[in-house]
């Protein structure tokens, strides 16, 4: 048994909880380095991707994810829609119109959602961006694909990666997007594209029913 | 934070539909999404402009919407983009058929809303073409960063590209025309004081009493460094210098010089700042044709300055003289 729209559903509703429980430290962490909106920013796309849920329920979850790259590309600005809205809509070309995910489609869209953002955003692992996050979640998903995982195997293995990775971001020099433009001075800073992209892999584990974590 | 607004998540939507009370004879403001068009848009046979990026800014789009400069300004959220549901119904709304030329300042979220949008626009049929703004002449290494920044230059574009449509240019000579402009201004900023994003809600930096910050950016991200306080006209040679240089300007060139305050600092202050500059290319052999001095591209109430120099030739001063009637910048008619 896969993932089907309930969990898709489910995911986005825990992402927009997530997004309003961190706006605050988001913004926070991009006032050191950025422009102190990413938070706001997320906050309110998520908010437009549950108005959008409401209004049309979606039945596959290709569908699911379709819906919210629309709505986070129209809603969130900055750098942050455009290069959400892409994952999202790569993530749902690659799982089509299937109504049941296992682990290898899962595996497929989450690569593919991280191509599309190094594909439009241009940047490279190191750079000090969300691709210091999605990029080793990439990678955890494909090794618990590997080994037989199932579909939960892989959501908590790209949560964890993706969390360590944002970690990671903390000493890099920033190489790409606003923070690039302190240089020397973005290090010592964690990336607060990395961070988002961290609470929204970890809602995905969560959606499929792996345990919450004790420090929520 | 002691702020003249209601609450912050109205503060554009509020401010937008009084700067539509107050320039009705100008502009017409749409909301949601929410844009701002030159009243009569779009006018026949012209090619049209339409600029945008996050609020904050002021008068910096919107105020530069009107006869010989803009046909739509695109205001996104506090120093946040606008969306593509925004650039594309106002870019469709300003569209004569001679095409739509994108204004871009050279930021990374900026540049990624308004590609994604001029794609769809182009999928719909409308002629679009986009030129990028890259004064900053701070941002030194294009290979490590996302690239030199759009920032005061892009006045001057805005009016000169603006002159270009009005006199009947096609969508390619306009885009060259703003091309031109881009490859010859540079700028240069310096912050006294940080600002404060009204969501945020605290200061986007902080600078002691006796530091400043060089390189300031317009979206109140710092700079490339922080020094100690000076007198304005050492400060005024940090921010030249570089620029002059940048630049290549040699004796016996002709500049536009375009002293631009953060929204912070008095006018007074600015025109301290523009003595020296003036002075400087004087000693430099290069002559102050045209200039500009006032709060055209802002950063919320930042205190600090830019200096923007523009190498001139016969064609660029035509298009500078040319009349403009908008809300922020007005001469000849």
């Amino acid at each position: 048994m896969g993932l089907g729209v309930e969990w898709a559903v489910q995911w986005l509703t825990l992402s927009a909880r997530r997004m309003s429980e961190h706006r605050e430290e988001l913004i926070a962490l991009d006032r050191a380095i950025g422009d102190s909106d990413h938070g706001e920013n997320m906050d309110r796309g998520f908010q437009a991707v549950m108005e959008k849920l409401a209004q049309t329920p979606p039945e596959t979850p290709g569908a699911a994810l379709k819906l919210a790259a629309m709505a986070l590309m129209s809603k969130v600005g900055g750098a942050a829609g455009p290069l959400y809205g892409t994952a999202y809509l790569r993530a749902a070309t690659a799982l089509g119109e299937s109504a049941d995910i296992d682990a290898a489609a899962l595996a497929a869209a989450l690569t593919a959602a991280r191509d599309g953002i190094v594909a439009r955003g241009k940047a490279e692992l190191g750079d000090k961006t969300m691709v210091d996050a999605w990029s080793p979640a990439v990678e955890a998903a494909d090794e618990v694909l590997v080994a037989g995982g199932d579909a939960l195997a892989v959501l908590a293995a790209a949560a964890e990666a993706a969390e360590v990775g944002a970690v990671t971001t903390d000493p890099l020099v920033a190489r790409k997007g606003r923070a690039s433009y302190l240089g020397e001075r973005s290090a010592g800073h964690r990336d607060p594209g990395a961070v988002s992209t961290a609470l929204l892999l970890r809602a995905a584990a969560t959606a499929a029913g792996f345990p919450e974590e004790s420090a929520e | 934070m002691k702020k003249l607004i209601n609450d912050p998540r109205s503060v554009v939507d509020e401010s937008v539909e009084g700067f539509g009370m107050a320039h009705a004879d100008l502009v017409d403001v749409r909301t949601d999404p929410i844009f701002v068009l030159r009243k009569g848009a779009p006018v026949a046979g012209k090619v049209a402009l339409v600029s945008g990026g996050g609020s904050g800014h002021e008068p910096l789009h919107a105020g530069f919407v009107g006869h010989g400069m803009l046909d739509a300004a695109v205001p996104g959220a506090v120093f946040t983009s606008p969306t593509p549901d925004q650039i594309i119904p106002a870019t469709a709304a300003v569209d004569s058929g001679s095409g739509v030329i994108h204004i871009v300042k050279n930021y990374t979220g900026d540049v990624l809303n308004f590609e994604t949008a001029a794609e769809m626009a182009q999928a719909e049929g409308i002629s679009v073409r986009s030129v990028l703004v890259n004064d900053d002449v701070a941002v030194e290494d294009s290979l490590y960063t996302a690239g030199r920044r759009g920032v005061g230059g892009t006045v001057l574009v805005e009016k000169i590209a603006g002159a270009a449509a009005e006199r009947g240019d096609s969508l390619e000579a306009v885009a060259g025309v703003a091309e031109g402009v881009v490859r010859n201004v540079r700028t240069m900023g310096v912050a006294l004081s940080g600002c404060t994003v009204p969501h945020a809600g605290v200061p986007s930096f902080e600078l002691a009493e006796d530091e400043i910050e060089i390189g300031i950016g317009i979206h109140g991200e710092p700079g490339r460094h922080r020094i100690a306080m000076e007198g304005a006209d050492a400060i005024t040679s940090r921010l030249l210098d570089p620029v002059l240089e940048d630049l290549g300007i040699k004796a016996g060139e002709e500049v536009l010089l375009f002293v631009n305050g953060m929204g912070g600092t008095p006018l007074s202050e600015l025109y301290i700042v523009y003595r020296r500059a003036a002075q400087i290319l004087g000693e430099r052999g290069a002559r102050v044709a045209r200039s500009l001095v006032g709060n055209y591209v802002t950063s919320l109430e930042m205190q600090g300055c830019s200096i923007s120099v523009l190498r001139l030739d016969d064609e660029l001063t035509a298009l500078w003289d040319a009349p403009v009637h908008t809300p922020a910048l007005r001469w000849g008619m």
